[in-house]
């Protein structure tokens, strides 16, 4: 790596998004727990997701979050238990990423794109 | 698990790490059936049937405890690196039982809500 | 009298266990066992030790599968009528249960862990004051003797080369936070480059391990909030 505290800021990126996804995660689990005790059709789901602008901006923003923490998780596994060079985990994790990111808005805008204006 | 490894830090990381591994294995498969609403509800409808199976439901309640494990061991580490160490043994060893139980009282949750 | 089965590694890398049976007595250590073997069955046996009594910390080895001081381990606490010696974990074996312990003290040295003070001999010393919270974080950590047991008992030392492991990372935090290093900000990059405290996991097995109780993940948690606040601009070190 060309900057010597290239390792040391993967590793504040990390710490930082898990910060941001910390009330997240708190938020995405209690609406799982709610969605079990409400009707599960795509009809009323859509209805449900299609009524908030703000679910838009929460879930985007954890697409976003979850899509630089997974990768960044994924690169020390294929670099300690897969032994994989750190250029070969490097570009794979950023090819996750962008796959994450691409699939992960693409499920966002299909359940709430009606309630952006 | 022998040796020198048996110690509920280490617990700790394996659980926070392989949680973490079949979360972001799940990931791709989640997002895309979100992304079957986009084409037609009716596909997300038939997606949404295909989950009331028993087995499915046994998925999503493992995914559901591995969430909150991994959210609940996240935040240990974040404490144990930037909040101060009460003392010399400080690995918060308590905190790993803790996390599993309050893990699995989530997942009674979830399936308390599936089954009623 | 009843006696003890020892298996032992023989060989280098490429090598394996010989048993050897030993009259059990009632105080015995490992490396008496070890010391037992080699006078009396096999003086082709090799493996390290000075003091005997727990100072020098050149005796460590791998006792049923965990890394100790062997002088501190007695046979009774082992509660076992096999025990298996083997040559330090994450270290180039030599022969039999030497291991070539250079690259775990090359690491010390690529941690920046060399101290220099700025001042000589005609300076007047400095007054530290022991009860200032730098001072007691260095003294908590400063009584490691650099026997390589954590270092062998980490598994992220096993799974990434580069990882400078918990006893260079441990002394690097002693460094720091000694006021009379001038290098600190050598001692600080080398903490926060590509083989630093980042890449510590948290697992404990150092502390687990340490046969005098320091905590070398206590010390990387410290050096990680450090680098942390610098990288966010933060203090300086």
């Amino acid at each position: 790596m060309s900057n010597p505290m290239f390792e040391m800021r993967l590793y504040l990126l990390q710490r930082l998004t898990a910060i941001l996804m910390l009330p997240m995660v708190i938020g995405h689990l209690a609406t799982i727990l709610y969605a079990t005790r409400s009707e599960l059709t795509a009809a009323s789901i859509l209805e449900r997701t299609q009524s908030s602008p703000w679910l838009v901006v929460f879930y985007t923003a954890f697409v976003v979050l979850v899509s630089i923490h997974a990768p960044l998780g994924l690169r020390k596994i294929m670099g300690e238990w897969l032994r994989f060079s750190p250029k070969l985990a490097n570009r794979i994790s950023v090819l996750l990423c962008l796959g994450f990111l691409g699939l992960g808005l693409r499920g966002v805008w299909a359940l709430t794109g009606a309630a952006m204006p | 698990m022998t040796g020198f490894r048996i110690n509920l830090s280490y617990l700790a990381f394996m659980l926070h790490r392989c949680s973490g591994l079949a979360l972001v294995c799940f990931l791709p498969f989640h997002f895309l059936v979100l992304g079957l609403g986009l084409e037609d509800a009716a596909a997300l409808d038939e997606m949404l049937v295909f989950t009331q199976q028993p087995l499915v439901k046994f998925g999503e309640w493992v995914l559901v405890v591995l969430f909150s494990l991994h959210l609940l061991l996240g935040l240990r580490v974040l404490v144990m690196e930037w909040a101060p160490w009460p003392h010399q043994g400080g690995l918060r060893s308590g905190w790993v039982i803790l996390a599993g139980l309050i893990a699995l009282a989530l997942g009674w949750l979830f399936l308390d809500g599936v089954i009623s | 009298m009843p006696h003890l089965t020892v298996r032992i590694w023989r060989g280098a890398d490429e090598g394996e266990y010989q048993s050897f049976s030993v009259p059990m007595r009632e105080n015995q250590t490992v490396l008496d066992v070890v010391s037992e073997v080699q006078r009396s069955q096999d003086q082709s046996l090799s493996y390290r030790f000075a003091c005997r009594v727990g100072v020098c910390g050149s005796c460590a080895m791998m006792v049923n599968g965990k890394p100790r001081w062997t002088c501190r381990t007695h046979i009774r606490s082992l509660k076992s009528g096999v025990v298996t010696i083997a040559p330090l974990r994450n270290m180039p074996r030599i022969k039999d249960l030497v291991t070539d312990m250079s690259g775990f003290i090359d690491k010390w040295g690529k941690a920046g862990n060399v101290f220099e003070s700025e001042r000589d001999r005609r300076d007047a010393p400095v007054a530290v004051d022991p009860s200032s919270p730098r001072r007691k974080a260095a003294d908590a950590a400063i009584e490691c003797i650099n026997c390589g047991v954590c270092h062998a008992a980490c598994d992220v030392v096993s799974w990434n080369d580069s990882y400078l492991g918990p006893a260079a990372l441990n002394r690097a935090w002693s460094l720091v936070n000694d006021e009379r290093h001038s290098r600190k900000k050598e001692t600080m990059a080398a903490a926060m480059g590509d083989g630093g405290c980042g890449n510590c996991h948290s697992q404990g097995n150092c502390m687990a391990a340490c046969p005098i109780g320091l905590s070398p993940t206590r010390s990387i948690a410290g050096l990680k909030k450090m680098s942390l606040m610098s990288l966010l601009g933060g203090s300086d070190v």
